[in-house]
């Protein structure tokens, strides 16, 4: 038996290792840098093209998946916890989006991060982070998936705090942390459930358990709430969102790599992995769509109204998070894990892109800034362009697939589509186009804002982030028609639609175009002649301006209703009533008491000798005559 | 009176002697003497079990404190000195430094 799945996992982790503990040692030499950069970006590179191998062998068998058990953990009461990797169709696909797109990613990472003095840990927290996304991904039990699950998290509370000499940042990254552990305690107990009515962790036992209808023990709604509070924390959903848009004080590879394209869509992987369970549990699934839609539509509506290039981008991240979960809760999961993928590729293209053009401006994120640079850096604009275009929904390119099939299935689902649902996301698929093309024109289009000082040094990024851009947007163009869904049948069925709905399929399709050229026209009247009437219309509807621009203050909200009763009760009662005065108060009180009685009793030592020599008299004179009588 | 008794009233008599000296007496050279009076009572008493009985265990522990009461003394007059070379007193009293 090989152990290529080991191998997939394992590699990158060397690559951390590598870099962790040696490149320190080589800090300084142009060898210790080429080491650096060969190491960092040749393991995520080997992994790919081992993934990609162990993809062409499941073809070979027709989908079986593949099983290896690298280590037994544990075994307790006779049932071993295994480590064991489990490759089918699914694992595949995001297996190559996270090991292919987190290898271009590492690429562009050797340009956009050439200057950093801490080049080396640089590489060392992103092949860590590889690791353990790929344990995530490819782990077969919900253990394994967990490890691998904190460990992604580890990595993101590691780069999102990078350059932690600024507070600001590390505490971007503690955030992050503490917002994905309150997730993280429903996904524990979601484990525990299952644990405790199927005694095995494997998903594709529990799956078949459930497939087999032998689970009624435990409510499947149940343990699907909980685990799905575990991915809404990861995926930054309402109401554990807040993290995610604060993560962009990372470097932007990080953004594009793990706030954008794998990590933050791990969520998503798990609700489709255990999309077994989630058939059975129809309420779980309509809380997925409920807030999926919700999110999505909330941030959409802050999108609009943010001036920071990534802050744009990570609302939109979440907002097409909120998009995939639809599809999740509406039964089309082969459609969220699609929009996964596609998603990666846009998503990442306009991060990397951002990040070329916040190169090109010595660090400018704002966009009130920015203006006129389709001229001076035309690959980078092309390929935005390209992007915007395809997040927009504009036909033929990537994004119009997946999110027209999400459209359909939330509108004509018949486990939890609805109307409704389809009018929000259309309205959300609207808001989409228009804030990113408003970010198209503000940034390249419009008449240059730029500082001089800023002006003068614009240029084009070098080769190794403009040929990453181009791949990128290469794939977020013709990446749509590979018909996902289709080829993750076997393992997670189409959402049924009934027959009676068919005929609306086509009007929808074209409706869906015509709200992603609404969205372009949109941003065009409004942000085409610069931000003057953007300006005006900001001043005209100066209350909802504040509102969106402020985040429905969340944050805010968070602090008063949270953080600071949090902070009362850790100080009051914590502090001063348990540990000053319980603990402080008992072991001080104790020491107390024995330096007192210690002062009664240290009067008999009157240092006088023939008081002693007495004292040992009487001693004996009583012993003497406590023995007589009873011996 | 038989000789046992005799004997044995005798060592008494040298154990609350000495006994009484330790107590009374603030003299610590004269408060030592006292004790090896004390330990010589004990040493007349083992002598006389010793004889009565027959068996040479009381005899052989006599040579014993023989020999630790040496070592103590040996011990307990340079002891002695020193704390004489510090207060310029053989006052047992003076000696009370560690009263609590």
């Amino acid at each position: 038996m090989t152990h290529l799945l080991t191998l997939i996992v394992v590699l990158p982790l060397a690559g951390a290792v590598l870099n962790g503990l040696l490149a320190t040692e080589l800090r300084g030499s142009p060898f210790g840098r080429k080491f650096v950069t060969v190491v960092g970006c040749g393991m995520p590179i080997l992994s790919f093209a081992l993934v990609v191998r162990c993809f062409l062998e499941l073809q070979a068998t027709g989908g079986t998946p593949l099983i290896e058990t690298a280590y037994t953990w544990a075994r307790i009461g006779g049932r071993p916890f295994e480590i064991s990797f489990y490759f089918d169709r699914l694992s595949a696909v995001m297996a190559l989006i996270v090991t292919g797109v987190g290898s271009v990613i590492h690429i562009y990472s050797i340009g956009y991060m050439h200057d950093d003095k801490s080049y080396a840990r640089f590489f060392a927290y992103l092949n860590l982070f590889l690791f353990f996304m790929l344990s995530l991904v490819l782990g077969r039990s919900l253990l394994v998936l967990f490890v691998g699950w904190e460990g992604v998290g580890l990595a993101s509370y590691l780069l999102i705090g990078f350059w932690f000499e600024d507070p600001v940042n590390a505490a971007a990254g503690k955030k992050a942390f503490i917002t994905n552990r309150i997730g993280d305690a429903g996904f524990l107990l979601g484990m525990f459930l299952l644990y405790w009515a199927f005694g095995t962790l494997d998903m594709d036992r529990i799956n078949d358990a459930y497939k087999a209808g032998a689970a009624t023990m435990i409510p499947a709604s149940l343990a699907g709430i909980l685990l799905f509070i575990g991915a809404s924390g990861k995926s930054a959903q309402i109401p554990l969102h807040v993290w995610l848009p604060d993560a962009m004080a990372g470097p932007t590879p990080v953004s594009a790599l793990i706030h954008a394209a794998t990590m933050v869509t791990a969520g998503v992987y798990l609700v489709a992995r255990m999309s077994g369970l989630y058939m059975h549990a129809p309420s779980a699934s309509m809380v997925v769509a409920v807030i999926g839609a919700a999110t999505a539509f909330f941030a959409a509506t802050i999108a609009v109204a943010q001036t920071d290039i990534k802050k744009v981008l990570a609302y939109s991240t979440v907002s097409q998070l909120g998009f995939m979960f639809v599809a999740l809760g509406v039964g089309a999961y082969g459609v969220g894990i699609f929009h996964v993928y596609t998603h990666a590729f846009f998503k990442a293209c306009l991060f990397l892109g951002a990040g070329s053009v916040i190169h090109a401006l010595s660090g400018e994120q704002d966009i009130r800034k920015m203006g006129g640079l389709a001229k001076k850096i035309p690959i980078t604009f092309w390929t935005f362009a390209i992007a915007t275009a395809a997040i927009a929904g504009i036909p033929p390119l990537a994004g119009f697939w997946s999110k027209d099939e999400i459209l359909w299935n939330a509108f004509a689902s018949s486990s939890g589509g609805s109307p409704l649902l389809w009018a929000v996301m259309a309205a959300t698929a609207l808001m989409t186009a228009f804030y990113m093309f408003r970010l198209l024109w503000l940034v390249f289009l419009t008449p240059s804002r730029m500082e001089p000082e800023a002006a003068h040094h614009v240029h084009e990024s070098p080769l190794s982030m403009t040929g990453v851009l181009m791949v990128l947007a290469l794939l977020s163009a013709v990446g749509g028609f590979v018909a996902v869904p289709h080829f993750l049948e076997p393992l997670l069925p189409l959402a049924k639609t009934p027959e009676a709905l068919h005929h609306y399929e086509e009007p929808l399709k074209y409706l869906a175009i015509a709200i992603g050229l609404a969205g372009l026209v949109g941003a065009w009247v409004v942000f085409g002649g610069g931000i003057a009437r953007a300006g005006a219309l900001a001043a005209r509807f100066a209350g909802l301006h504040r509102l969106l621009y402020n985040k429905y203050w969340v944050d805010e909200a968070y602090e008063r209703l949270i953080g600071r009763p949090l902070v009362w009760v850790s100080d009051r009662v914590f502090l001063q009533v348990g540990d000053r005065m319980l603990l402080d108060g008992s072991l001080n009180g104790l020491a107390r008491l024995a330096h007192r009685t210690a002062g009664v009793f240290s009067r008999v030592q009157t240092g006088n000798l023939h008081l002693y020599a007495l004292l040992v008299l009487a001693g004996t004179i009583v012993t003497l005559a406590w023995s007589f009588r009873h011996g | 009176m038989d000789k046992v008794q005799f004997l044995l009233l005798v060592a008494v008599a040298l154990f609350a002697l000495g006994l009484l000296g330790v107590i009374v007496r603030r003299n610590l050279l004269v408060m030592l003497m006292c004790m090896e009076l004390m330990l010589n009572g004990v040493n007349l008493s083992l002598v006389t079990f010793a004889q009565q009985t027959g068996t040479a265990a009381g005899a052989v522990l006599v040579f014993l404190i023989f020999v630790v009461a040496a070592a103590e003394i040996a011990i307990a007059i340079p002891i002695v000195l020193l704390l004489v070379r510090r207060k310029h007193t053989l006052e047992a009293d003076a000696f009370a430094d560690l009263k609590g």
